[in-house]
């Protein structure tokens, strides 16, 4: 059976899609005897729940008014530079 | 053409960059609509400061349009954006130190913090204990007080979801770095939240 040791440093790899089963197992296997072990899987699982669930807020009127503004001036220097010279005659 | 109802068109990003590479200003735009928000908060997780959040959204958004031509399509555009943003972010970061050396290389790994110090059950639903706001920042208290070195990998493994694999192109770093760091800052994060989030009193031992 893993240590607790060994289980900490395997713990984020449970957490991933990509676990080799055998690792899952073993984890498993560990925090089924190890109450304190369990605990910490669960209040880990748990942390990274909440941080996916984060909101994302919206980008501030203002910043959003600069950002728009530069892309602008980039769209205009762009086709400036792409449409054809103009011949004075 | 007129109509009362509009029904947003369905997010096609493939088709969309394909158009912005083609010059259509409007798909660009929507491009930008769709990811201003995701870039701006992982900048402002970063970099931890308003002000550079603003540069780096900015700077991310302007060099992904100057330089659509050399998107090949490899990678999900997000993808290619983020890692854009992150080399924004990191450098506004190194900018902001005074002596240069943010410690974004490789931490000495001595094991030392890999801890587990508070072992205790939470509370059932401890996040409706708080308002959203409250929570809000909660959250980006727990990241702020994280290292830049697993701050970095974190937000971009945890929070915008990149692979193990994209996140640690992002950074140029080894899967085996990207790995390590990430279960250091997730074990720091737990802590810091089972402090607050703990089952209080005679329930708090109750799983042994």
């Amino acid at each position: 059976m893993l240590t607790c040791k060994q289980f900490l440093q395997e713990l984020s790899e449970y957490f991933e899609e990509s676990v080799d089963p055998a690792v899952r197992a073993e984890i498993e296997r560990h925090v089924n005897e190890c109450p304190n072990c369990w605990v910490v899987c669960d209040t880990t699982r748990r942390t990274l729940k909440v941080f996916k669930g984060m909101e994302c807020h919206a980008v501030p009127e203002a910043v959003q008014r600069k950002l728009l503004a530069a892309l602008e001036k980039a769209i205009a220097e762009k086709k400036g530079f792409d449409s054809p010279q103009r011949v004075d005659h | 053409m007129s109509s009362s109802i509009t029904i947003a068109p369905p997010f096609d990003e493939a088709e969309l960059v394909a158009k912005a590479k083609a010059g259509d200003h409007v798909a660009f735009s929507e491009l930008v609509e769709h990811y201003e928000r995701r870039v701006f908060r992982m900048a402002k997780q970063i970099t931890q400061n308003e002000e550079d959040a603003e540069d780096v959204l900015q700077e991310t958004f302007l060099k992904a349009y100057s330089h659509l031509e050399d998107f090949q399509g490899n990678s999900k555009f997000y993808t290619w954006l983020v890692r854009i943003a992150v080399n924004e972010a990191l450098m506004k970061l190194r900018k902001r130190r005074s002596d240069k050396t943010v410690p974004l290389d490789d931490p000495i790994d001595t094991g030392e913090d890999v801890v587990v110090r508070e072992i205790a059950v939470w509370e059932d639903d401890p996040e409706q204990r708080y308002s959203r706001e409250e929570l809000g920042g909660i959250l980006d208290d727990a990241i702020q007080g994280l290292k830049p070195a697993y701050r970095t990998v974190f937000v971009l493994r945890d929070i915008e979801e990149l692979s193990i694999e994209e996140t640690a192109e992002a950074l140029g770093l080894s899967i085996s770095a990207v790995k390590s760091r990430l279960l250091r800052a997730r074990l720091q994060l737990r802590e810091k939240l089972t402090r607050l989030f703990k089952r209080k009193g005679n329930d708090a031992l109750a799983y042994l």
